[in-house]
């Protein structure tokens, strides 16, 4: 039968969250500069091979905004010796998926495969490290691409329209405040010779993440990296990027965006803060612990609870934080309020419930539910090794190293309540943050 | 295509999905199928209760997608906040959903927590309270969420589409409701399409991971006590009735989204494989297929294009979706037609059905790849009406089509004459 003794569950959490820890993950360096990040994960015939370039959008020149992603899209348009398009076809005539993915930090190739299929991945992969080449027939009509993708994700979508204002407001200098897909009338005036010139300053395996995940045994592994990427020489164009940085905030930014297509007007707040940084991510940990009080669960988190159940004044309300970037993080907060409620009033009801928060200092019933579903959490992640992959690569690409990625759960359970209060009240400062109200135009009548 | 052929003639496939299937019969006659997998100590569990929102009456359109989302929000003696702290207490992953077709509940649960968590689930789906204060809170969140959809042109041209499709049968009518019939559910109304939904007789139960058959038995007995053996009737066929033409929805905004189709391929017909393999060469919404590549790769149109067999539990249809600049849309309509014409009268190449049998086959075995998806794909296959050895099988039958078959596939499926368009936004040029 399927009972067990409480005694006997107590001991089962104990050795499954050891087991969770043994998961094997391996790094390794090639002599040509390469990083390598094998995990092991046996349960399926399966591999994910990543390929990561910690460069993307806020590496771009000036009105280039956009060519990181530009580029990333180019990757797929041939080699000295591969066609147009053959990447793909070759991925999938393997029975694979592969797809690519641009942001401020990083820019990451990746494909999923049968694990026998690793070699030919990893000798295209080198390939287009190096050799990247491609004719207008291919770029044009691609540039009209990445046109309609910005209409189709960011300028059809009054959310997302409303971000990149946000973001646009919030960064006064660093080029996080730059969209990753770049501003229109930028996009419409990239070439091919931006996106080659940004490919050889910033391409090589001197400047790469390689993630091989699944199916695979680790020796194996790292043999087939050295034969298929050993041998390409180090990129000696690529220096480190000097970014922009933040001059010290004094003046708290407000912005109000009108647009008839608003479903639900809302609040959102966007406070600059410290990301995760390699070392020292106590800090990182503790606004990470905060978010899950503040608004982790749709039920239970302190703003959902008090503004959406106790008083009924939000659809919804939220919290996140965002440490997985290089240079600054961002902290989010904000409020739907339901009809009949002003933005002004919600996010009045908004801030005094975070003020009562710090005030009253942390549930501590909730704050062990939060511990606990975070030591779950590690368990369930083992189940999505994709997922694992990216874990690795995002750090990595943001200069975190493999022992920062493997101690964020130990760093989340050394945060105390205390911890959380004080990075509530320390770190997040309203002159380092931009509060946006979207909303329907005053004058047009809707429902 | 400088190295492609040498490329293709190296791939040999010795991928089968190794996929090992326990179907389980528990002792008041559940049934399951399970793949157990020892090496992670959480169990995923998938339960698909057939019907969904076509179980609903128009007047009570959207009462199935409301009584489902009150599922968490307080069963037996716990309100909605203490049903809330006991998921997080036990650490369980617990989701609700429901669509036009189907109620799912998806579960992951530690497995040292197995049957605390069944019990609690077990609490949501007998014992739902439905307390007034959370009907009125979440009929808010829905009515939002109605808003929002009303303003986007995707929303608006699914439903566009499905309205001149299927007509007054529930495939015709808005799944989430309307502002009107939402805001007109009571607590009556609810607790009907709790009964009618939530039943044995409509079940179908995927499980994978750290948990051995009797085990799993045992525990779906427990879950199902006190869930009633019956439901409501669940609605008759649905027959295609859009003709030919072009709607066009007025909407503000950079782009149109064109929502474009015809009739379709029941998915118990004998040869709906064979229509999913032609749709995959066409337009199933990877790179490669003939829509992207003639109207993004090649002429820069737009940022995606996909087309799909929409074949329901009760009717179906082929249709495709695209956003472009709204200059464009007159070409692209045009483009469309071609595309289909051509299809339709020369069907795909040898080479074409040689590529996609390669690619179906060889991505077959990675779709199996964590517990969460496994007992998904087990509870869906049972779902749809395969055999438990589908799944060995199924390679093979995909590898045994001809050029002949898929071409005389091709000729069915395809009707450029029959083409519907449904436009929302501020085409250019059209009328």
């Amino acid at each position: 039968m399927f009972a067990r003794s409480l005694f006997v569950a107590a001991l089962m959490v104990v050795s499954s969250f050891a087991a969770a820890k043994a998961s094997p993950v391996t790094h390794a360096t090639l002599d040509n500069g390469l990083e390598i990040v094998v995990i092991e994960d046996r349960r399926a015939p399966v591999v994910v091979h990543m390929v990561w370039y910690p460069v993307g959008a806020a590496d771009e020149p000036p009105l280039q905004s956009g060519i990181a992603h530009f580029l990333e899209h180019l990757m797929f348009k041939g080699t000295d010796t591969q066609a147009p398009g053959e990447f793909s076809a070759v991925v999938e005539a393997n029975g694979g998926r592969d797809n690519a993915f641009t942001s401020w930090d990083y820019t990451g190739y990746f494909q999923r495969v049968a694990s026998d299929r690793l070699a030919l991945m990893m000798e295209m992969e080198a390939d287009r490290m190096q050799n990247l080449s491609f004719t207008d027939a291919e770029w044009l009509p691609e540039r009209d691409v990445i046109l309609e993708e910005r209409g189709q994700v960011l300028e059809s979508r009054v959310g997302a329209q409303f971000n990149e204002a946000l973001l646009a407001a919030l960064f006064k200098s660093h080029p996080y405040g730059v969209p990753i897909i770049g501003w229109r009338h930028e996009m419409e005036t990239l070439t091919d010779e931006m996106a080659m010139d940004f490919y050889a300053a910033h391409y090589g395996p001197n400047n790469a993440i390689l993630v091989i995940a699944g199916d695979v045994d680790t020796a194996e592994a790292l043999a087939l990296a050295e034969t298929h990427y050993g041998p390409i020489p180090a990129n000696p164009a690529i220096t480190p990027v000097i970014r922009p940085s933040e001059p010290p905030h004094l003046a708290e930014r407000r912005l109000v965006m009108e647009d008839a297509r608003v479903g639900n007007p809302y609040v959102n707040r966007v406070y600059l803060v410290p990301p995760r940084r390699s070392g020292d991510q106590a800090q990182a940990a503790a606004l990470q612990m905060l978010a899950a009080l503040l608004g982790g669960s749709a039920t239970t988190s302190v703003l959902e609870r008090q503004l959406n159940f106790d008083e009924g004044i939000a659809l919804s309300a939220w919290a996140s934080y965002m440490g997985m970037m290089r240079d600054y993080g961002m902290f989010m907060m904000g409020i739907t309020p339901v009809e009949g409620v002003s933005l002004d009033e919600a996010e009045a009801a908004m801030d005094r419930v975070f003020a009562e928060f710090l005030e009253n200092g942390v549930d501590l019933e909730q704050f062990e539910r939060v511990r606990r579903q975070i030591r779950a959490s590690e368990i369930y992640a083992l189940d999505d090794t994709q997922s694992r992959a990216r874990q690795y690569g995002t750090g990595l690409s943001i200069g975190l190293s493999v022992e920062d990625v493997d101690g964020w759960i130990d760093a989340l359970e050394a945060v105390t309540p205390e911890d959380v209060i004080a990075a509530g009240r320390d770190l997040l400062d309203r002159r380092a943050s931009v509060t946006g109200h979207l909303t329907r135009p005053q004058t047009t009548e809707v429902n | 295509m400088k190295r492609l052929i040498a490329l293709f003639l190296l791939v040999a496939f010795p991928l089968r999905a190794e996929v090992d299937i326990t179907p389980v019969t528990s002792e008041s006659g559940l049934t399951a199928w399970l793949v157990e997998e020892r090496s992670i100590p959480f169990v995923a569990l998938e339960l698909i209760f057939a019907g969904g929102a076509t179980i609903e009456s128009d007047a009570q359109a959207g009462a199935v997608i409301l009584m489902t989302a009150l599922l968490e929000e307080g069963a037996g003696d716990l309100d909605a906040q203490a049903f809330a702290a006991r998921t997080e207490e036990l650490a369980a992953r617990i989701s609700f959903s429901s669509g036009r077709d189907s109620v799912s509940v998806s579960v992951r649960f530690l497995t040292e927590d197995a049957e605390a968590v069944i019990d609690h689930l077990r609490l949501a789906l007998t014992e739902p309270r439905f307390d007034e204060s959370a009907i009125e809170r979440v009929r808010g969140q829905v009515l939002a969420s109605l808003r929002r959809e009303n303003l986007d042109p995707n929303t608006l041209a699914s439903r566009a589409f499905a309205r001149a499709a299927f007509g007054a049968h529930p495939y015709g009518r808005e799944t989430n409701g309307t502002p009107e019939t939402v805001a007109a559910l009571d607590r009556a109304a609810l607790l009907d399409a709790h009964q009618g939904a939530i039943a044995r007789d409509r079940v179908f139960i995927g499980a994978a991971g750290d948990i051995a058959p009797e085990e799993l038995s045992a525990l779906l007995d427990r879950l199902f006590e006190g869930i009633p053996e019956t439901g409501a009737p669940i609605p008759d066929h649905a027959e295609f009735l859009a003709g030919p033409g072009l709607d066009i929805i007025p909407f503000d905004g950079p782009q149109s989204v064109v929502a474009f189709g015809h009739d379709g391929i029941a998915r118990d017909d004998p040869d709906f494989l064979t229509a999913f393999v032609v749709n995959e060469v066409f337009g199933g919404g990877r790179f490669g297929t003939r829509l992207m590549r003639s109207l993004r790769e090649e002429r820069g149109l737009t940022y995606g294009i996909g087309a799909f067999l929409s074949s329901g539990a009760l009717g179906e249809s082929y249709q495709g979706r695209l956003s472009t600049d709204n200059a464009n849309v007159e070409i692209v309509i045009e483009l469309l037609r071609e595309e289909w014409a051509r299809i339709a009268r020369d069907g795909i190449t040898a080479e074409e059905l040689d590529r996609i049998q390669t690619y179906l086959t060889g991505a077959y075995p990675l779709r199996f790849d964590g517990n969460s998806s496994i007992a998904s794909i087990m509870a869906s296959m049972q779902y749809q009406g395969f055999d438990q050895d589908y799944v060995n099988i199924r390679n093979d039958l995909i590898r045994a089509l001809t050029l002949e078959d898929v071409n005389a596939m091709a000729a069915r499926l395809y009707d450029p004459e029959a083409l519907f368009f449904v436009v929302v936004g501020q085409p250019v040029g059209l009328n």
